[in-house]
């Protein structure tokens, strides 16, 4: 095969089953191609390129016995360094957990692994999920590959940023307030949100338990649905973890790669557009809501109202969970130590101190502070409390939106890539990009962003966001892969193909 | 380890000034397989950290999965206590830093707690006193502190610290009462009594193993005093580590007679945490609390809402032990105690210990005359509670099954407990053992009371003339140079004998 890295999951599945290709040889490649290109992107914290070559040989000794152990058997993947991987450094982005190597695998990772899919290393992220650019990583920020210059949005940039530079075929992220599609919006690829308890949260260190949702990065809709449909499914070790059966999300996306969307009801969230949105990702939203209606859609305005508190009650929420999810690390027990400098004979709470002062950065403190005031007694009810209604009003305000829409449509961030170090002294600057995705956590549906196009003033991608109700995650896919379909069909091929070459790669 | 001394108020003063209210929280560590969050055993005394997992440990991206037979407990627990049991009701976590605590914080219940507003029904010295159930809750165990080195066995002076996971995470069940008021100078009995009975109770439902020496049953102490007659509520104290039904009563009387001083003294008690010491019978301060302690409760998103059907309530209320007053009117009946026997034998705790012991096949005025009297000398003699002394219901029916047999007596049947006590085997290896078996053979016994009647003619004189009653002054000489080990019974028959 040509270009093993630029090929898509599905392809290289085909590949590999028709024997055109090996898992080593794919593997390889990636390795290669992450050996050329990251020390630009610096989309890695750890590559663990001798176990990704031995699960491959493994692979290739499956499918020469023919017995592979999935369709995806031999695709290599990196995952995000939130989720525990047994025997691979696991450091959420931060200094607190350097070192620290988990005895266990999450379940999501236990499925990989289960599925023959060769791991390629463990992504950078913001620290412990918390921001949107992947600047608040300890050990340094990604770079967007579109612009090195520029962030790869956050938490997830890593993961966002190795798919889009060919590193790695597949990505793992974690989304909770928009961790996945945002960085998918402003790197020119494929990220999903899948339904709030679709996809085992075992093993996904927490940031904030009812929001966090593990799922897929991707070049194409189909690639996120493969993998969809490998990890998603009930998990008796999260209680949290819904019953009910995957729906088959490959035959969405092939629904959907028909480009007809007759009868398809969308629907545009007044508030999640207009003032505050770059002109030219308004521009490419109206173009991707304009090709739907002519492939058949019926077109819908519906106002959500209540999503205009919907930041202030994700920062209430998001940083209480997170105080008391991250009080667990105190240096007892694993990661970081720290002995106090002015202390002769310190006690464990002055090494705790210590500990928690060296190991965490700025983000995660000012969060920790927050969370820690909102559940204070006096304060719980007026904030927390608080916040925790303003949720079920927008689970209300999308219940009655699904009722005249199948799927509502939006940007997923209301700009394009921001140059590193632009709001980093800007906390509120920084959390309005997450304007358009928070929703859908605090209420659980299920949320795609897919390529919009480039932003005129800035030749910088566009994410297009699309919503639908809960477990209708299929829903997403179809509509998603219709629009995929749409809009390369207009370009002529994939958008990643116009983001420039970077220094090493072939042109 | 305490600084200085507590003043104490005499008890009698205490009471013309003061009414006490008294509050109780028990902890009880359930019996299931495995722990509350995870599928971790439970088994008491494995080696450190031998018992834990991801889960248990707090590690990064655990989460927890709640034990079904852990809320089963809990709901009988919470029947037999005739509490509601809710519909629907959550956990929560409850925050603060501890080493010992895996995640810094505990899975615990906040304002839903799985079983509310029951009551219990408290014998003490014969009159019924309801002791009002607050809460039943789920929680988890914390993991448990070893502080080597310092004087004290404390955190503070320590050279350093070890700590065991095994019990991060077993299930507790956490039992409090309303306040307690009107009990006045009843209140140490009425907190032993209920203890007592919620641990008979406890026993009963077979969820626990209910040893107040594990720790598996372990009592806080709430006590506050207000002027007396006007029905307020003072300042409390709350005494933690009372770990046997005989502290219970020391500590709350203790707390008592200390607050009284206290208040005597013009000053305010401070709202704290007290450490009960067993050896001294003291309470020393722990750390200060108020109701400014900042749990920053909110509920657990890591699980779901608990929601037991009513069927399940129903078939579980199907599963309850006895009734307890009713449990006792059967055994006074069953039993022939009287009143009084029936009062002494709850109000020395022993109530389990005579039932095992009759169910041993003992006699019931055996069992009863052997706990309430031997084994209760014995447990107050080395200051443990009666069930803690280390003689089993079935070591006493067997001791008894030898005095039925003759085979000894009373006095050496003492003998015999002093050898199960020293760990010297079985009664019978003991009897063995120690050369204890009376002597019932006519040549031996003949011989020691031929010598009997030579060395007190006068007394052989009244025998004869036919004052019967004098043959105890011979009894005793005989049984003396038997050392005891004489069938008292025969010998009197063989002086009779001799002597008509």
């Amino acid at each position: 095969m040509s270009d093993l890295t630029r090929t898509t999951a599905a392809q290289l599945a085909d590949a590999l089953a028709a024997g055109e290709t090996t898992s080593v040889e794919v593997t390889q490649a990636h390795l290669d191609r992450i050996g050329e290109v990251d020390g630009a992107i610096h989309a890695f914290l750890h590559v663990d390129a001798e176990g990704a070559l031995a699960q491959a040989a493994a692979s290739d000794a499956r499918r020469a016995a023919g017995r592979p152990a999935s369709g995806l058997d031999g695709v290599p993947i990196a995952v995000k360094d939130i989720l525990a991987t047994q025997g691979l450094p696991t450091t959420c982005g931060s200094k607190i957990l350097e070192g620290w190597i988990p005895p266990y695998d999450a379940t999501v990772v236990a499925r990989l692994k289960a599925a023959g899919l060769p791991i390629l290393g463990k992504t950078n992220m913001d620290e412990f999920a918390m921001g949107s650019s992947t600047e608040h990583s300890a050990y340094g920020p990604t770079h967007n590959p579109w612009d090195l210059d520029r962030i790869p949005g956050g938490s997830g940039g890593g993961s966002a940023a190795a798919v889009a530079a060919f590193e790695a075929p597949l990505a793992l992220g974690t989304d909770t307030g928009g961790s996945i599609r945002q960085p998918g919006a402003v790197t020119g690829t494929v990220g999903v949100k899948p339904t709030y308890g679709s996809i085992s949260r075992y093993g996904l260190v927490a940031l904030a338990n009812s929001l966090d949702q593990v799922g897929p990065v991707t070049r194409t809709v189909l690639d996120a649905a493969l993998l969809h449909e490998l990890i998603g499914g009930h998990d008796p070790r999260d209680s949290t973890s819904i019953t009910q059966p995957v729906p088959d999300l490959t035959d969405a996306v092939r629904l959907g790669a028909t480009g007809d969307l007759t009868g398809v009801r969308i629907g545009v969230v007044k508030e999640l557009n207009g003032s505050g949105y770059q002109d030219g990702v308004r521009q490419r939203f109206q173009e991707s809501v304009d090709l739907m209606v002519d492939a058949g859609a019926t077109l819908v305005e519906v106002s959500c109202p209540m999503f205009v508190h919907a930041l202030a009650a994700y920062y209430l929420i998001l940083p209480a969970e997170a105080s008391s999810n991250l009080a667990k690390f105190d240096a007892m027990r694993y990661g970081l130590r720290v002995l106090p400098e002015d202390i002769a004979d310190p006690s464990a709470e002055d090494v705790m101190r210590a500990s928690r002062d060296a190991g965490f950065g700025d983000e995660v403190k000012r969060r920790i502070i927050l969370g820690t005031y909102a559940l204070s007694s006096g304060y719980y009810d007026a904030y927390y409390g608080q916040a925790q209604k303003v949720r079920t009003l927008i689970s209300r305000d999308f219940d009655a939106a699904f009722e005249q829409a199948d799927v509502l449509l939006s940007p997923t961030a209301p700009t394009t890539a921001f140059k590193l170090g632009e709001k980093l002294d800007d906390p509120i600057a920084m959390y309005l990009n997450d304007l358009a995705t928070i929703p859908a956590n605090l209420s659980g549906v299920p949320g795609i962003s897919v390529p919009g196009g480039l932003a005129e003033e800035d030749g910088l991608p566009v994410g297009i966001q699309i919503l639908a109700p809960t477990m209708a995650d299929d829903r997403v896919y179809r509509v998603g892969s219709a629009l995929e379909t749409l809009l390369t069909d207009r370009w002529g091929g994939p958008l990643l193909d116009r983001a420039p070459a970077l220094k090493g790669a072939p042109a | 380890m305490t600084g200085k001394s507590d003043t104490l108020v005499a008890w009698d003063d205490v009471l013309a000034s003061y009414d006490p209210a008294l509050g109780l929280e028990v902890h009880v560590e359930l019996n299931t397989v495995t722990k509350m969050f995870c599928g971790c055993p439970t088994e008491f005394g494995a080696e450190p950290n031998s018992q834990v997992c991801p889960v248990c440990l707090g590690l990064p991206g655990a989460m927890p999965v709640v034990n079904r037979k852990a809320v089963e407990s809990a709901i009988r627990i919470g029947l037999a206590l005739n509490c509601e049991i809710a519909e629907w009701c959550r956990f929560a976590r409850k925050n603060y830093f501890y080493p010992d605590m895996p995640k810094n914080f505990q899975t615990s219940q906040y304002d839903e707690p799985i079983a509310f507003e029951g009551y219990m029904d408290v014998m003490v010295e014969g009159e019924i006193h309801r002791v009002e159930i607050e809460r039943a809750h789920m929680e988890e165990d914390t993991g448990k502190s070893l502080h080597v080195g310092g004087a004290t066995g404390r955190i503070h002076g320590a050279d350093y610290s070890l700590v065991d996971y095994n019990r991060a995470g077993i299930p507790l069940i956490e039992i409090v009462t309303k306040p307690i008021m009107g009990s006045r100078e009843k209140a140490p009995l009425i907190a032993k009594a209920y203890v007592a009975q919620l641990r008979e109770l406890i026993v009963a439902l077979g969820v626990s193993d209910a040893r107040m020496d594990q720790g598996s049953i372990r009592a806080d102490v709430n006590l506050s005093l207000a002027p007396v007659g006007t029905g307020a509520l003072g300042t409390r104290t709350e005494t933690k580590n009372v770990n046997s039904l005989r502290s219970v009563e020391r500590a709350v009387r203790y707390e008592m007679q200390r607050h009284a001083a206290v208040l005597d003294s013009g000053k305010a008690i401070f709202q704290e945490t007290r450490h009960w010491h067993e050896d001294t019978g003291v309470t020393t301060s722990g750390r200060e609390k108020s109701d400014a302690d900042d749990y920053r409760y909110f509920p657990e998103p890591d699980l779901v809402p608990v929601a037991p059907s009513r069927a399940w309530v129903e078939e579980l209320s199907g599963t309850l032990p006895e009734n307890p007053r009713e449990k006792l009117d059967r055994l006074q009946a069953d039993w022939g105690f009287s009143d009084l026997e029936m009062r002494d034998t709850v109000g020395a705790g022993a109530l389990g210990l005579v039932e095992e012991t009759i169910a041993a096949g003992a006699a019931p005025q055996a069992a009863r005359k052997w706990w309430l009297s031997e084994m209760a000398r014995r447990a107050n003699d080395s200051g443990v509670d009666i069930a803690e002394l280390g003689v089993s219901p079935a070591q006493v029916a067997a001791v008894q099954a030898l005095v039925d047999a003759k085979t000894i007596n009373d006095k050496l049947a003492r003998q015999v407990f002093d050898g199960l006590l020293a760990g010297e085997g079985t009664p019978e290896e003991i009897v063995a053992a120690r050369g204890l078996a009376v002597v019932s053979d006519d040549g031996a016994l003949g011989a020691a009371v031929d010598i009997a009647i030579a060395a007190n003619p006068d007394v052989a004189d009244k025998i004869r003339d036919g004052k019967h009653a004098a043959a105890g002054a011979l009894i005793g000489v005989v049984m003396k140079e038997m050392r005891g080990q004489a069938d008292a019974g025969r010998v009197r028959e063989l002086i009779l004998e001799k002597l008509s």
